[in-house]
């Protein structure tokens, strides 16, 4: 790929000059997608506080297995930043093994999530109903959830091809910027799943 | 531009995720009230920097791309702000679905 002299950006001009034209245009999708998971979890809060019959989110959802999901997307996010600290120091075994580490824990994630939907449907929560109280909790739980697993879905895949480019040599100590950016995705599906574990399961 | 940071500190930002989850964990079973709500969003936040500044590396990141990061922040809280007013303006009950009347009548 040509774009790897490209991706080297020119000397700092100024404080506005970014280093990498890549990590800046990652950290721009980011925001607006932050945006996207904000309003959704801000149309949650304004239709639960309206509703008086709201069931209990910890009563009724699996807290426990929730628990360990967070836990597990925090261990692949140290994997992933593992990764990224091997690659830059040219330790190319070191890069597989947490790369796919990172991958391992975004299946695993995806795994008990599949449990936990399937759980919760032949317990009774819908898209339109549940037989505990509103209607609108189960509608906005499988958004909301299944909103940011479409993106854990999408980031697996993306560091799938991460990986498989970087087996065959492509990273390096002077060429890691991909991976880096890759990285920054895969924090950000952590970071959104932080505020869904506290919003739809805690509060 | 080289960076070489000690792995050390990628262990304790996950250290102090790991305990920031319990107590978030613990408030959320055994505290009730305008408290818990408060101390949720105070420890979401927390552990949303402690990503954002170590494994995002916005810490040591110009500061353009920390104002950059920081925006959706401002915006979702003046965001809920311009919600609050609607918020339980029309109380909401679900319906049965057996007592609803079905279908359009001709």
């Amino acid at each position: 790929m040509s774009e790897v002299a490209a991706i080297h950006a020119e000397a700092n001009e100024s404080p506005l000059t970014p280093e990498s034209w890549g990590k800046l245009g990652m950290w721009v999708f980011l925001v607006g997608d932050a945006m996207s998971f904000g309003t959704l979890l801000a149309g949650y809060g304004a239709v639960r506080y309206g509703s008086i019959d709201w069931p209990v989110p910890a009563a009724r959802l699996g807290i426990n297995l929730t628990a360990f999901m967070t836990f597990l997307l925090i261990v692949s996010s140290v994997t992933m930043v593992k990764g990224l600290a091997a690659i830059q120091r040219n330790d190319l075994a070191g890069f597989k093994k947490f790369i796919g580490l990172t991958i391992l824990g975004g299946v695993i994630f995806l795994g008990c999530q599949a449990y936990e939907w399937t759980h919760l449907i032949s317990g009774g929560l819908g898209f339109t109903g549940n037989p505990w109280g509103a209607s609108l909790f189960g509608t906005t739980f499988f958004i909301i959830t299944g909103f940011h697993g479409m993106h854990v879905t999408g980031g697996v895949i993306y560091l799938l091809c991460i990986l498989l480019i970087g087996m065959r040599g492509a990273f390096s100590s002077q060429n890691y910027s991909p991976v880096e950016i890759a990285g920054l995705y895969w924090h950000f599906v952590d970071l959104v799943w932080i505020m869904v574990f506290t919003f739809v399961y805690l509060l | 531009m080289a960076e070489h940071h000690s792995e050390s500190v990628y262990h304790w930002t996950f250290l102090y995720l790991f305990i920031l989850t319990i107590l978030e964990i613990g408030v959320a079973l055994w505290i009730h009230g305008a408290v818990k709500g408060i101390l949720l969003v105070a420890m979401a936040l927390g552990k949303a920097a402690l990503v954002a500044m170590f494994f995002m590396h916005l810490r040591f990141e110009r500061l353009t791309l920390g104002v950059i990061a920081f925006t959706p922040l401002v915006i979702c809280v003046f965001l809920v702000f311009m919600l609050t007013p609607d918020l339980g303006a029309v109380q909401h009950k679900t319906v049965a679905p057996a007592q609803q009347t079905t279908g359009a009548k001709h």
